[in-house]
């Protein structure tokens, strides 16, 4: 493990860290600092100025659920292609030929999908 | 890791944090006079000198301003969601150099750390919009979802391809192989796809379709008031600034072309010029083009950026691979670029009549479907 290693880390934490605290603090400070003055109408939700209809949580057409999954294929194939885009140079050509094998096969993925028409938004 | 270094550390964040707040206090006030200059107003002028003072006039007035929470709300998600968009886009400053020396971690892999976190706002804007028990608050957080998910791809994969050039995941090491010739002339392509999708990731006008304001009347922020909202819209300067840098940092060159300075301030001021000057660029976008509609978001993410950046990643790999000249690299990618260009020209420029028969096509295809 190179030398530094666990500091540059424990530098990348110590940042969420402060991160977390200032904004609680400009939480913090806004709270002594503005005024409180609930009411029931402040606290009917906004829907263009009529009276909203309830059942916010009820069934929703989740359309992005396909485009989650397709990130997801693409996001793996990332993780794999950050190693290899550092080595690939180096090694041999059989390296260099299937990682372009793999991604033509991912591509493959967008074309059914496009092909589908999941890539349309309805 | 001493004691001594922690809270050197934690001072050095300080001083960061103030710098980004100073950093989008002046984005705020450029954004107002660029758009009102666009339009041949006058912009800001009450508050300080031409304006200066106005965006502190502004976070004051946010700071004093009474903090709704909605009857309906999950209070515990609508308190937190606005910590969840701002850690990740305050974490990555760790690692992103400003000049050769001026950087508080030197990360070995530090653009896969910047774009591991780039992807984790989307989680606070889907439970700012859950947690609001308003729909439109809920209808744009889906639409966040889907198009940071999706603009995620463009831009990861435009950083993979630019990774082949210098082999390296670490930014100094990036920006060093840039004395000769920075990687926008090598990959412009390359160039065009990360600001593309970047200005989408921040979701800047034209790519503003998940806050609208005549569609989702704000998205996810409806609910949002006081210090809460400020939040949100501290992040979304913040983010802005990132994507300007990191286009300064790996396309144009960073602190070591057109020359390499002596001193390391010169370098500072070369790179926070040339991020000024992209970010500029991406507030004349928003005072020169409409909203997208949101399916010509998704077919122009999915159907020409995604294939696109592949294409990127083949050709570079094959620059790379048999060591080509680098002409051939720029070559290829402006024969992209271009071809691109006419793609969009073509649909563009399409009559009016052949879309709104396609699009009717498609509404009875779907009619169909559905009986």
């Amino acid at each position: 493990m190179r030398e530094g290693y666990v500091a540059d880390w424990a530098a990348a934490v110590l940042a969420g860290v402060v991160g977390l605290l200032a904004i609680g603090l400009l939480f913090l400070v806004s709270a002594v600092l503005a005024p409180r003055r609930p009411s029931a109408e402040k606290g009917i939700p906004y829907e263009s100025g009529i009276r909203p209809a309830p059942y916010t949580w009820s069934q929703l057409h989740v359309r992005y659920y396909l485009f989650a999954i397709l990130f997801l294929v693409f996001d793996v194939e990332a993780v794999f292609l950050f190693p290899w885009v550092l080595v690939f140079a180096k090694s041999g050509a059989i390296v260099f030929y299937e990682m372009l094998v793999f991604i033509v096969v991912l591509l493959f993925g967008v074309v059914y999908a496009w092909r589908k028409g999941v890539l349309q938004w309805r | 890791m001493t004691v001594r270094e922690a809270l050197l550390l934690a001072g050095q964040l300080l001083g960061l944090l103030t710098a980004l707040v100073v950093v989008v206090l002046s984005l705020i006030w450029l954004e107002r006079k660029a758009l009102a200059r666009f339009q041949n107003r006058m912009g800001p002028m009450r508050v300080g000198f031409h304006g200066l003072l106005q965006p502190v006039a502004d976070a004051l007035k946010l700071l004093v301003k009474e903090d709704l929470v909605p009857t309906w709300a999950d209070r515990a998600l609508f308190w937190s969601a606005p910590l969840m968009v701002f850690v990740p886009s305050f974490v990555v400053w760790v690692t992103i150099p400003l000049a050769k020396e001026v950087v508080i971690r030197n990360l070995e892999m530090g653009l896969f750390y910047i774009v591991a976190f780039s992807i984790l706002p989307v989680v606070g804007l889907v439970l700012a919009g859950w947690s609001s028990a308003n729909k439109y608050a809920m209808l744009g957080s889906l639409r966040s979802a889907a198009q940071l998910v999706s603009y995620e791809i463009p831009i990861v994969m435009a950083v993979i391809a630019l990774v082949m050039v210098p082999e390296s995941l670490n930014l100094v090491t990036i920006v060093e192989g840039q004395r000769t010739v920075p990687y926008a002339a090598l990959q412009p392509l390359g160039l065009a796809l990360f600001l593309l999708a970047g200005v989408a990731e921040v979701g800047r006008t034209p790519f503003d379709i998940y806050f609208a304001e005549s569609e989702v009347v704000g998205g996810p922020f409806v609910e949002y008031s006081g210090a809460h909202w400020s939040v949100f819209f501290l992040v979304e300067y913040i983010n802005t600034f990132v994507v300007g840098v990191l286009v300064a940092l790996l396309f144009l060159g960073g602190w070591t072309f057109p020359l390499v300075p002596e001193a390391a301030w010169l370098g500072f001021l070369w790179v926070v010029a040339k991020t000024y000057l992209v970010v500029l660029v991406m507030f004349w976008l928003r005072g020169t083009l409409p909203r997208l509609r949101v399916d010509q978001l998704m077919s122009f993410g999915w159907q020409l950026l995604v294939p696109l950046s592949f294409a990127n990643i083949v050709i570079t790999g094959f620059y790379k691979f048999y060591r080509w000249p680098g002409w051939t690299l720029t070559l290829m990618s402006l024969a992209l670029l271009l071809l691109a260009g006419w793609l969009v020209y073509r649909r563009q420029t399409r009559p009016a009549a052949a879309t709104a028969e396609e699009m009717l096509a498609r509404a009875r295809a779907y009619r169909r479907r559905e009986a």
